[in-house]
């Protein structure tokens, strides 16, 4: 079942570069654009967002525990400790923890980089582009001490928000985490 | 005896945790003075920031060959040299990766990267990694604006070069540019601190 499903991703994926006509880039302002092809391939539903849509991805008021990382393919330790997220994602699914990937790629390297990424990693955790160059406003507005460095990661409920601006082992993810658990 | 031995214990606890906080949040923050360092420049020789007899002041930028940010704003920094260093602001660019994780940033490299986009700037191997941490430097590109002063190098200006890192010709503001005016004219820097995405310090 798995291997069919990276096969339809790895459809999909050939299928978009054909038409690479479409300049994410070009359109990703203030919208967010769904490049939706199959609705059980959520990895490959490539949303991009500006601050303003992404805002309301960070700062959710439901019941769940949001564990939010902020990372690029570039990022080498943010591809390390991109396993950890998604190990996370699938062992606390029922404590109700979700896992939000925020990309920082680029937008020439989406379809180049990102995406194939994306499909090679069988990413299951969800994974949303962010590109919003006013970096001086939206650093300080998804937390006031972050300087910019990736990886940064946000875990947070409702009553609760934490940021770190380093790396994780998987322990020390489980270690955060576990003070939202009780 | 035992009290005294868990004070003792609590205390260094204490000392220890307040001291790993200062390292995380370290660095300077604006009216600082900046160190001096003696650092080998891509053509084999040390450069201190002393020997800029003429010099007004720095444009320290921290930056390397790896780091798709850093790669996207090269030419800026290029230009930033080009413009400022014979005004008395010359760009000293401090390369601070641990070429041991990123040979990428290793010293042939950096000459090779350098040639290749002819800097005209000093490209400095921070080797041993001593000084990015005491500018608090937690990134690249991340710029440090000194100006020299009786007192030292004072630092007036840290952050992003401009508001745009993905296209030069869409920049709103120049952070850098900005500043370096201001200090030449004797003005107060409007914007003294701004953030941008940049890849983390490889240690």
């Amino acid at each position: 079942m798995k291997r069919l499903i990276i096969l339809s991703l790895l459809i999909i994926c050939s299928c978009k570069n054909k038409d690479k006509d479409v300049s994410l880039s070009d359109k990703s302002k203030s919208v967010l654009i769904t490049e939706k092809k199959t609705k059980n391939t959520v990895d490959f539903d490539l949303e991009i967002y500006d601050y303003d849509g992404l805002e309301p991805l960070i700062n959710k008021s439901d019941d769940k525990v949001h564990v939010v990382n902020f990372w690029a393919t570039w990022c080498a330790p943010c591809v390390k400790e991109l396993p950890f997220f998604e190990e996370i994602n699938q062992e606390y699914k029922d404590k109700n923890v979700e896992v939000l990937l925020v990309s920082l790629d680029f937008p020439r390297n989406y379809e180049s980089k990102l995406i194939p990424f994306i499909a090679k990693r069988d990413l299951q955790s969800e994974v949303v582009a962010f590109d919003d160059v006013d970096q001086n406003k939206w650093i300080p507005a998804i937390h006031k001490d972050w300087s910019g460095a990736i990886p940064a990661t946000i875990i947070y409920n409702k009553e609760k928000r934490l940021f770190y601006e380093r790396s994780f082992t998987k322990e020390e993810l489980e270690t955060e985490l576990k003070q939202f658990l009780n | 005896m035992n009290t005294l031995k868990l004070l003792a214990v609590m205390v260094l606890t204490l000392t220890l945790s307040a001291l790993s906080l200062t390292t995380e949040e370290g660095g300077y923050k604006i009216g600082d003075v900046a160190t001096d360092f003696s650092l080998e420049n891509i053509d084999g020789k040390m450069v201190s920031l002393s020997d800029f007899k003429d010099a007004k002041g720095f444009i320290v930028v921290f930056t390397c060959n790896t780091c798709p940010y850093a790669v996207a704003y090269e030419d800026r920094v290029e230009a930033l040299n080009k413009k400022y260093a014979s005004k008395g602001y010359p760009v000293i660019a401090i390369m601070p990766n641990n070429t041991d994780v990123k040979p990428g940033d290793n010293m042939e490299a950096m000459k090779a990267r350098a040639k290749a986009k002819g800097f005209t700037f000093p490209y400095l191997m921070d080797k041993g990694q001593k000084i990015y941490p005491q500018y608090g430097a937690t990134k690249t590109p991340h710029v440090y604006l000194l100006e020299k002063t009786k007192k030292g190098n004072i630092v007036k200006y840290i952050g992003a070069i401009d508001d745009n890192y993905k296209d030069a010709s869409a920049v709103k503001t120049k952070y850098v540019e900005n500043a370096v005016d201001a200090l030449l004219q004797g003005k107060e820097i409007e914007v003294k601190e701004t953030r941008a995405i940049g890849c983390t310090i490889k240690v």
